[in-house]
């Protein structure tokens, strides 16, 4: 396949991305909605399109312990899921992490039970967040696509794991043109994974009990790859934009250069939520749009910059942190502006939105630009909702 | 931990990473002996050397040699579960209360 640009879902985009990364293990269970990218994927294996060993398993759990055992010998190894599928991985990724394992998944945003519901909010990544894994979150699928390369470079210069985040359904089903590397070029850019020891390398053991005298070291090492990872992610990020033309930097920042308000937010909705700026500004309000794609390492520096000197900016999670102030990414982002000078530090508001597949429109950014405008309502509590129904109809 | 023996050991920027051990064998090195609260004591005239015992030790510190018979309890591993006293046909293997509190 040559460079071309061709109708695909993120899904989709995604597949051929992990295909043309050269895996020599993918491992996956089927769930909604990533359950297209294994699907996609052991097409190719079928089709003898990819030398990959394709292991089908009976759960994440296995999936994610299968992914382990194949990169700690040495093999690039890839998964795809979503929601509660991510949570039935959740001690491994944890393992996955500390053992530093450069492990590559694509994750498919949807809402981690319950009640059940399969469509899209950020609930099940989010509390990934602490697990060591780099993570990376796409608007749209040619994100999605690129940004796969770019976190497996990342993962592979500094020994850990990392995931990508694309928005269940909106982006992961709906078709789109993307925009492709060639086979070569993306081969290229990947280049082969050099692990250090492995267990095929001589006698080793691998995960053994690690007791106090020992593991605050090992907790430290991980700390400290975590902060190369800034760099390593800037240099992936570099060298990708030289290969592509496509520039996808840890924050994307739109309209924001004299803007007095400012959203900020993760993934599909941005589409909208810039579509909101555009008509706003024509009106003549300045308002801007901060987009977060690189999760962890936070790039709490470069957030800070961008949201220094604004009047207010409205900081919207897909989630519930449930600490009773809001989401992750408003914690985060206020931890963030808590280092720049107070009279150039904006007022924040912490805004939930979108759970469960529920949808956001631009008039919903407009009522958030209100609510900005004005002093925060008595009513509002310490995080308001948003696209909610307050009232029973009469 | 004291500090005299903090001093011996590797930092975080030079310990193993994610604590990979590299050379084989290695577990024999960590003494496991010191976990005990009761001690196996062997009664040599008592025994019979079945061997019952060797296979059921969790911690292969029932040492039987090609001669066909048993030796004496490897103290630096046992972790003085009883297993082997529970399983010998014979008495030959008893628990005390090991140290501490008489």
């Amino acid at each position: 396949m040559s460079g071309r640009t061709a109708l695909l879902s993120g899904n989709e985009a995604t597949a051929i991305a992990m295909r043309q990364a050269r895996p020599d293990v993918f491992a996956a269970f089927p769930i909604t909605p990533s359950t297209e990218i294994p699907q996609y994927f052991s097409k190719f294996v079928a089709d003898g399109e990819t030398p990959a060993v394709f292991v089908p398993v009976e759960s994440e759990h296995s999936s994610m312990s299968a992914c382990i055992g194949a990169a700690a010998s040495g093999a690039r190894s890839f998964t795809a899921t979503s929601a509660n599928g991510l949570a039935l991985m959740w001690e491994e990724l944890y393992i996955a992490a500390s053992l530093r394992l450069p492990v590559v998944m694509a994750c498919v945003n949807r809402a981690l039970s319950g009640p059940i519901n399969i469509n899209n909010d950020h609930s099940d990544s989010m509390g990934a967040r602490d697990s060591g894994w780099i993570q990376l979150y796409s608007e749209n699928a040619q994100e999605a696509y690129d940004q796969f390369f770019i976190a497996l470079k990342t993962a592979e210069s500094v020994g850990l794991p990392a995931m990508t985040c694309q928005d269940g359904f909106i982006t992961s089903h709906a078709v789109e043109p993307v925009e492709l590397l060639e086979d070569g070029k993306a081969a290229g850019y990947c280049g082969t994974w050099k692990p250090g020891r492995t267990l095929l390398s001589g006698p080793v053991s691998m995960g053994p009990y690690d007791g106090a005298e020992f593991y605050m070291e090992h907790k430290r090492q991980q700390s400290d790859a975590v902060s190369q990872a800034f760099e390593a992610h800037a240099r992936a990020v570099r060298e990708y934009g030289a290969l592509s033309g496509r520039l996808l930097d840890p924050v994307e920042e739109y309209r924001l250069d004299d803007a007095e308000y400012a959203f900020v937010l993760i993934g599909s909705s941005a589409g909208t939520g810039k579509d909101a700026v555009d008509r706003l500004r024509e009106r003549g309000h300045r308002v801007g749009l901060l987009k977060i794609r690189l999760f962890r390492p936070f790039p709490a520096e470069a957030i800070a910059r961008a949201l220094s000197g604004r009047r207010a900016v409205a900081v919207m999670d897909k989630c519930d942190g449930f600490s009773g102030s809001g989401g992750p990414l408003a914690a985060e982002v206020a931890g963030a502006l808590y280092g720049t000078p107070a009279a150039e530090r904006p007022e924040l508001r912490p805004f939930v939105y979108g759970l469960g597949g529920r949808d956001v429109w631009v008039e919903e950014f407009f009522g958030i630009y209100e609510s900005l405008r004005n002093p925060w309502a008595a009513d509002a509590g310490r995080v308001e909702y948003r696209g909610v129904r307050e009232e029973a109809p009469v | 931990m004291a500090n005299e023996t903090r001093k011996f050991l590797p930092s975080w920027r030079t310990i193993d990473s994610a604590g990979t051990v590299a050379v084989p064998g290695s577990s024999e090195k960590f003494l496991t002996g010191d976990w005990r609260t009761e001690r196996p004591v062997w009664k040599a005239e008592a025994c019979r050397h079945c061997a019952l015992c060797v296979p059921a030790c969790p911690d292969s510190s029932i040492p039987f040699g090609a001669d066909q018979r048993r030796g004496g309890f490897d103290l630096d591993h046992c972790k003085g579960c009883g297993v082997c006293a529970a399983v010998c046909p014979f008495g030959a293997i008893s628990m005390i209360p090991e140290g501490g509190l008489k």
